[in-house]
C-alpha cells in the first residue's frame, strides 16, 4: 500500500456512444481501494452503463479503465477480478444455492470452493439453506445469496447494480446496514450504483452524482449536502431552496447578497472572486420560524441567526417527526421549511411567519444552471425568483 | 341450472376433451375383443388374447421395430442439426437470418403429399433406390424443423443476465454455454427431441412415398391392415403407446413443476 | 484525493470494429445444407419436372409443357376446392371446440392443470393413423353412436347439408370433417393455451369492474389478447388438413377424394408425374398465398 493509486479503480476519459447519444461522457474517477464508493443519478445518467463497462460486460467507444497499475480495458469479462450483484440477481435457477455460490471459484480451480462458499453464506446468514434452489427463495433472501456469490471470490471491485431496488422498505433498511458491515468486514471495493440518494448517504463514504453521462460531484455525503455545487445535485440531493442573488459588497469575512430588496448574508469563501449574480440555497430544515430578533435568537450552535425572510404559511403538513412548511415569499415564490417537532407550536395555514437562519448554512450555485435540475418531482410553483 | 351457467366454460372443455379421449378409449376396449372376421369393428366377445400374444400378426413387431429405430436416429439427427440452428438465429446477428427463417418454416407450410412426392423425384433422378436409408433422410428433413421451433422458443425465454453473470463470475464462454446455457435450454431440447420421435414414429404419407416392400414401417403396417383386415394387436400396441405417452408426459411435467417450485 | 483527475497521459483510442464471428455460420451449415440438398432442390425439381411431358416408360423430357397445369387445374380443380372446404371447416369447427377447453385450462383450473395438459398431449403421441381406424368404429352403422343420432334425428338434419352418405354417418363427409377436426384438434388447443395462459386475469377483473358483461369482455378482451395463439393454431391445422388424405381414404368415400388422394394416386399408381407435379405446386402456392394473406392481416410479425 506504499503507491497511492495501488489497487484503485481508475477511469480515464471514459466514453461510451450508442447510435443516437451519448450515455457516458469523458468521465474521469478515482475510486480508492477499500471504499465504499456510490454512483449516484437519475435513470438514464449513465451510472449503469459505466458500471457494465467496469463489469467488462460492455466495451468503452473511448476511454481505459484500470486498477492499480494494470490496464484492464480490454480484458473480457471473466478475465477480470471484478465481480458484480445483478439488480435482478441472475442466480442460476438449475444449481442448487451452494453450487452457486461456489460457481466463481470452481471456474478459476480454487481449491477447498464448498467450504469456502459455506462461509461465504455464513457471512449473509444463509449456510442453512444452501441445498436449496434460488426458486424457493424470497427476494431479501435471493439477494443475500447473489452477494455472497460476488463476494467469496475477494474481487478487486465489487459491484452493485441497483441491488436493494426490489425490497421493501424495512428489508431495504435492514440490507443498508448489513451491506455496510460486511464491507468493513471484508474490506473489498464496494462500489453501489443507485437512484436512491438516502440509500446512497447511508451506505456510501464517497458519492459521484451522475447526470445525463457527466460527474455532477463527488464527495462525501456531508460534503455533497451542505456544500453542493451544482443546482442538480442541491435538488437531487435531499431538498433546496434558491433565491435569486446578487453580490453588493463583501467586507470582513461576510458577503452581502441583494435578494429582491432585502439584504441576505454569506460567508465569502462560498463565493468565487468574481461572482455577481448567483442562486443562494438554504435547505428547508436549517430555516427556523423566529419571531423578531430579540434575545432568544442564538441557535444551538451559538450563532446568531442573522438572515430573516417573511412570507405567508400556504401548507403546513405535520409527518410525526416534523411539520413540513410551504411559505409563500413576497415576491411569490414559495420555499419549503421543515422544523422539527420539538414540541413548539406549529404554524396555520395564512399565518404570517418570519423565518430565520444562519448565513453558515447557505450555499451559492452558479446563478446560470436551472434551478429546476434535479428535483424529484417537477412540481410546477411560481418558479425561483 | 345457474350452477351449469356458472360452470359453462368448464363444462364445454370437459366435452371436447372427452371428443379427443374418446377413440383412445375405444382403441383400449377393442384391444380385448376377439373378432369374427377380418376387422375390428363390432364388439363379439372379452378375449385377451391379443395382449398375450402381442406379436401374433405377422410382420406387426418387425415393423415395429423398424419405426422404433428409425424414429431413434432421426430424432437423434434432427436434434442435433435442429439444435445448432436453433441457437445459430437466436444468438447470432448474420445476414439472411430472415431468408434462414423462411427455409426453416417451408417444410412445416408444405403438405407432405408434396413433399413425399418430391423428395421420391430427387432419389429417382439420382439412381438411389427407396428403403430405410430414403426414409431416415426424409424423417431428419421434416423432423428438423420443428426442433428448430421448440429450441428457438426455449432459447428466447432464457435471460440474458444469467450468462452475463457466468460471465462475471469468470465463467468463459465454453463454460459459460456448458454449464449454464445448456442446462436451461435442456428441457426445450428434450421436447423438441420428443416431438420429433413422435411425428418420425407416427408418419406415413413421407414414408410411403419413400419406402420400399422390404422396409415397412409401422404405419405403413397399420395402413396396410386397414386395406387388408385389422389385428387386433394393432389395438394392443395403440393401447400400450397411449399409456406410455401419459406416463411419459406425467413424468415430464413432474420433473419441471419440481425444478420451478417455489416456497414460501 | 478523491475525484481529482488523473496525472499523466489521457489516450484517447479509436472506437472498436466488430470482430468479425464465423461461429453462426458453421453452427447453421449442417442443418441448411441438409434442408437445401433435401427441400430446396427437390421442390426445384418438382417444379421443373410440371414442366416436363413423357411418360415413366419414355423418360421425360423438358419441355416447358406449361399444358400440364391447365389440363391438371381442370380436371382437379373440385378436389382443389373440396380439401380446401372440409380443411376450412374442420379449422373453424377445431377452433370452436379448442377455445373454451384451452380456455378453461389456462384460466379456470388451477390444481388439474397439469393433468389436463396431459391428457390433451398424450394422445398426440400415439399413432393416429391407429385413432382415426378406431373413428371406423365408432362410427360404423352397427354402432351405438349412430344409433343414438338416429334417435335424436341429427342423421337426418346431416343429410340435409349433403354430409352424410346413403343415410350413413361412416364413409361420408360428415365422417371425414370429423376426423380432420379430430387428428388436428391438438395442434389447435396447444398454441392457443400457451397465448391464454399468459392473459393476465386482472384485465378480465378490470373489464367487469368498468361495466362489462361476459361477452363484452370477452370480445373486447379475451379473444384480442388471444389473437397470436389463434393464428398459430389455425396455420398449424389448416396446412397440414388441406393437403391429408389419410381422413378421406379412410373415412371417405369416392365423392370425398381431396387433392392429397389425387396427387398420391397420380404419382404412385396412375403415374403422371408431371400431372402429380403441377398439383403439388399449385397446392403449395395455394397455402402458402393463403398464409401470407392471413398472416399479414393478422399482424403477427414472426411466424416462427
Amino acid at each position: 500500500m506504499t503507491e497511492k493509486t495501488s489497487g484503485d479503480l481508475r477511469l480515464t476519459g471514459v466514453t461510451k456512444t450508442f447510435e443516437t447519444f451519448t450515455a457516458v461522457d469523458q468521465l474521469d474517477l478515482v475510486i480508492p481501494r477499500g471504499s465504499f464508493f456510490a454512483l449516484l443519478g437519475p435513470s438514464g445518467c449513465g451510472k449503469t452503463t459505466t458500471l457494465r463497462m467496469v463489469a467488462g460486460l460492455d466495451q468503452p467507444t473511448i476511454g481505459q479503465i484500470w486498477i492499480g497499475n494494470k490496464d484492464i480495458t480490454e480484458t473480457k469479462a471473466y478475465q477480470r477480478n471484478v465481480n458484480t450483484v445483478f439488480q435482478s440477481y441472475a442466480l442460476f435457477p438449475h444449481l442448487s444455492i451452494v453450487d452457486n455460490v461456489a460457481f466463481g471459484l470452481r471456474r478459476r480451480k480454487v481449491p477447498d470452493h464448498r467450504r469456502k462458499a459455506m462461509e461465504a453464506l455464513e457471512l449473509v446468514q444463509l449456510a442453512h439453506i444452501a441445498a436449496k434452489k434460488p426458486g424457493q427463495l424470497s427476494g431479501g433472501m435471493q439477494q443475500r445469496v447473489a452477494l455472497a456469490r460476488a463476494i467469496v471470490n475477494r474481487p478487486d471491485v465489487l459491484l452493485l447494480d441497483e441491488p436493494l431496488g426490489a425490497l421493501d422498505l424495512k428489508l431495504r433498511r435492514q440490507m443498508q446496514i448489513e451491506l455496510k458491515q460486511i464491507q468493513s468486514e471484508v474490506g473489498l471495493t464496494f462500489v453501489h450504483v443507485t437512484h436512491d440518494q438516502e440509500e446512497a448517504m447511508t451506505m456510501a463514504d464517497t458519492i459521484a452524482v451522475m447526470n445525463a453521462g457527466k460527474l455532477e460531484q463527488v464527495a462525501d455525503p456531508a460534503t455533497l449536502y451542505e456544500r453542493p455545487t451544482s443546482t442538480f445535485v442541491a435538488n437531487f440531493l435531499g431538498q433546496s431552496n434558491l433565491l435569486k442573488a446578487s453580490v453588493k459588497s463583501r467586507a470582513g469575512g461576510m458577503a452581502d447578497l441583494d435578494v429582491h430588496g432585502l439584504t441576505l448574508r454569506l460567508p465569502v469563501d462560498r463565493l468565487k472572486a468574481d461572482t455577481t449574480e448567483l442562486w443562494l440555497g438554504v435547505r428547508p430544515e436549517k430555516l427556523r420560524l423566529v419571531g423578531p430578533v430579540g434575545a432568544g435568537d442564538v441557535n444551538g450552535a451559538g450563532r446568531t441567526a442573522d438572515n430573516r425572510l417573511t412570507g405567508v404559511v400556504i401548507d403546513a403538513s405535520f409527518t410525526g417527526l416534523a411539520t413540513n412548511y410551504l411559505v409563500r415569499l413576497p415576491w411569490g415564490q414559495e420555499i419549503m421549511v421543515v422544523q422539527q417537532n420539538d414540541g413548539t407550536r406549529p404554524a396555520a395555514r395564512g399565518a404570517q411567519v418570519t423565518l430565520g437562519w444562519a448565513p453558515e448554512h447557505g450555499f451559492a450555485l452558479n446563478a446560470s444552471q436551472d434551478a429546476h435540475a434535479g428535483a424529484q418531482d417537477q412540481a410546477d410553483d411560481s418558479g425561483a425568483g | 341450472m345457474r350452477w351449469v351457467r356458472a360452470h359453462l366454460v368448464g363444462i364445454a372443455g370437459m366435452v371436447v376433451l372427452s371428443y379427443m379421449l374418446i377413440p383412445n378409449l375405444v382403441v383400449l376396449v377393442f384391444s380385448f375383443n376377439k373378432p369374427a372376421g377380418n376387422y375390428n369393428y363390432q364388439w363379439q366377445q372379452f378375449s385377451t388374447d391379443a395382449w398375450t400374444n402381442p406379436c401374433g400378426a405377422p410382420g406387426i413387431c418387425d415393423s415395429l421395430g423398424l419405426s422404433l429405430r428409425i424414429g431413434f436416429i432421426a430424432t437423434v439427427v434432427a436434434t442435433i442439426l435442429g439444435t445448432m440452428v436453433a441457437f445459430a438465429i437466436s444468438r447470432h446477428r448474420f445476414r439472411g437470418r430472415s431468408a434462414t427463417n423462411l427455409l426453416i418454416f417451408l417444410p412445416m407450410a408444405t403438405p407432405e403429399v408434396v413433399m413425399g412426392s418430391s423428395l421420391l423425384t430427387l432419389f429417382i433422378a439420382m439412381g438411389v433406390a427407396p428403403g430405410t436409408p430414403t426414409i431416415l433422410i426424409a424423417h431428419i428433413l421434416f423432423c428438423m424443423s420443428f426442433v428448430v421451433v421448440t429450441v428457438k422458443a426455449r432459447i428466447a425465454s432464457l435471460d440474458p443476465r444469467l450468462e452475463q453473470a457466468a460471465a462475471d463470475l469468470f465463467a468463459n464462454p465454453m463454460q459459460t454455454f456448458v454449464r449454464v446455457t445448456l442446462p436451461l435450454v435442456a428441457p426445450g431440447i428434450a421436447a423438441g427431441a420428443l416431438l420429433a420421435f413422435s411425428l418420425s414414429f407416427d408418419d406415413y404419407i413421407i414414408t410411403n412415398f419413400n419406402a420400399s416392400p422390404s422396409s415397412i414401417t409401422f404405419p405403413m403396417f397399420v395402413w396396410g391392415a386397414a386395406q387388408r383386415g385389422t389385428p387386433v394387436q394393432i389395438n394392443v400396441i395403440g393401447s400400450v403407446m397411449f399409456l406410455a405417452a401419459l406416463v411419459l408426459v406425467a413424468t415430464g411435467q413432474l420433473i419441471s413443476n419440481r425444478r420451478n417450485k417455489v416456497a414460501v | 484525493m478523491v475525484g481529482q483527475l488523473v496525472e499523466g497521459p489521457v489516450t484517447a483510442r479509436l472506437p472498436r470494429r466488430a470482430r468479425r464471428n464465423y461461429t453462426p455460420y458453421l453452427l447453421l451449415l449442417p442443418g441448411l445444407a441438409w434442408l437445401v440438398v433435401f427441400f430446396v432442390v427437390p421442390m426445384l425439381s418438382l417444379f421443373s419436372q410440371s414442366l416436363q411431358t413423357g411418360n415413366v416408360e419414355t423418360g421425360y423430357v423438358m419441355t416447358w409443357n406449361v399444358q400440364t397445369y391447365v389440363d391438371a387445374l381442370s380436371r382437379f380443380w373440385p378436389h382443389f376446392v373440396r380439401s380446401l372446404l372440409f380443411a376450412g371447416t374442420a379449422t373453424v369447427l377445431a377452433l370452436l371446440l379448442a377455445y373454451p377447453l384451452a380456455y378453461f385450462m389456462a384460466q379456470r383450473s388451477g390444481r388439474w392443470k397439469n393433468i389436463l395438459l396431459v391428457l390433451v398431449i398424450a394422445p398426440f403421441f400415439t399413432s393416429f393413423l391407429i385413432r382415426t381406424l378406431a373413428w371406423q368404429t365408432i362410427l360404423a352403422d352397427t354402432g351405438p353412436v349412430v344409433a343414438f343420432a338416429r334417435t335424436i334425428h341429427l342423421t337426418d338434419l346431416l343429410q340435409l347439408l349433403h354430409l352424410t352418405s346413403n343415410d350413413s354417418l361412416m364413409n361420408s363427409p360428415f365422417a371425414v370433417i370429423a376426423g380432420l377436426t379430430y387428428n388436428f384438434l391438438p395442434f389447435m388447443i396447444l398454441p392457443l393455451y400457451a397465448s391464454l395462459e399468459r392473459l393476465d386475469h386482472s384485465l378480465i377483473e378490470a373489464a367487469g369492474d368498468l361495466y362489462a358483461n361476459p361477452a363484452q369482455t370477452f370480445w373486447k378482451v379475451t379473444w384480442p389478447l388471444s389473437l397470436p395463439g389463434v393464428v398459430g393454431g389455425t396455420l398449424l391445422t389448416f396446412i397440414p388438413a388441406a393437403g391429408d388424405f389419410i381422413n378421406a381414404r379412410l373415412l371417405g368415400n369416392t365423392k370425398t377424394v381431396m387433392i392429397g388422394q389425387v396427387i398420391d394416386s397420380e404419382f404412385l399408381r396412375v403415374q403422371d408425374y408431371a400431372v402429380a407435379a403441377a398439383l403439388s405446386f399449385v397446392l403449395m402456392l395455394i397455402i402458402t398465398a393463403m398464409v401470407a394473406v392471413y398472416v399479414r392481416r393478422a399482424g403477427t410479425e414472426e411466424l416462427v
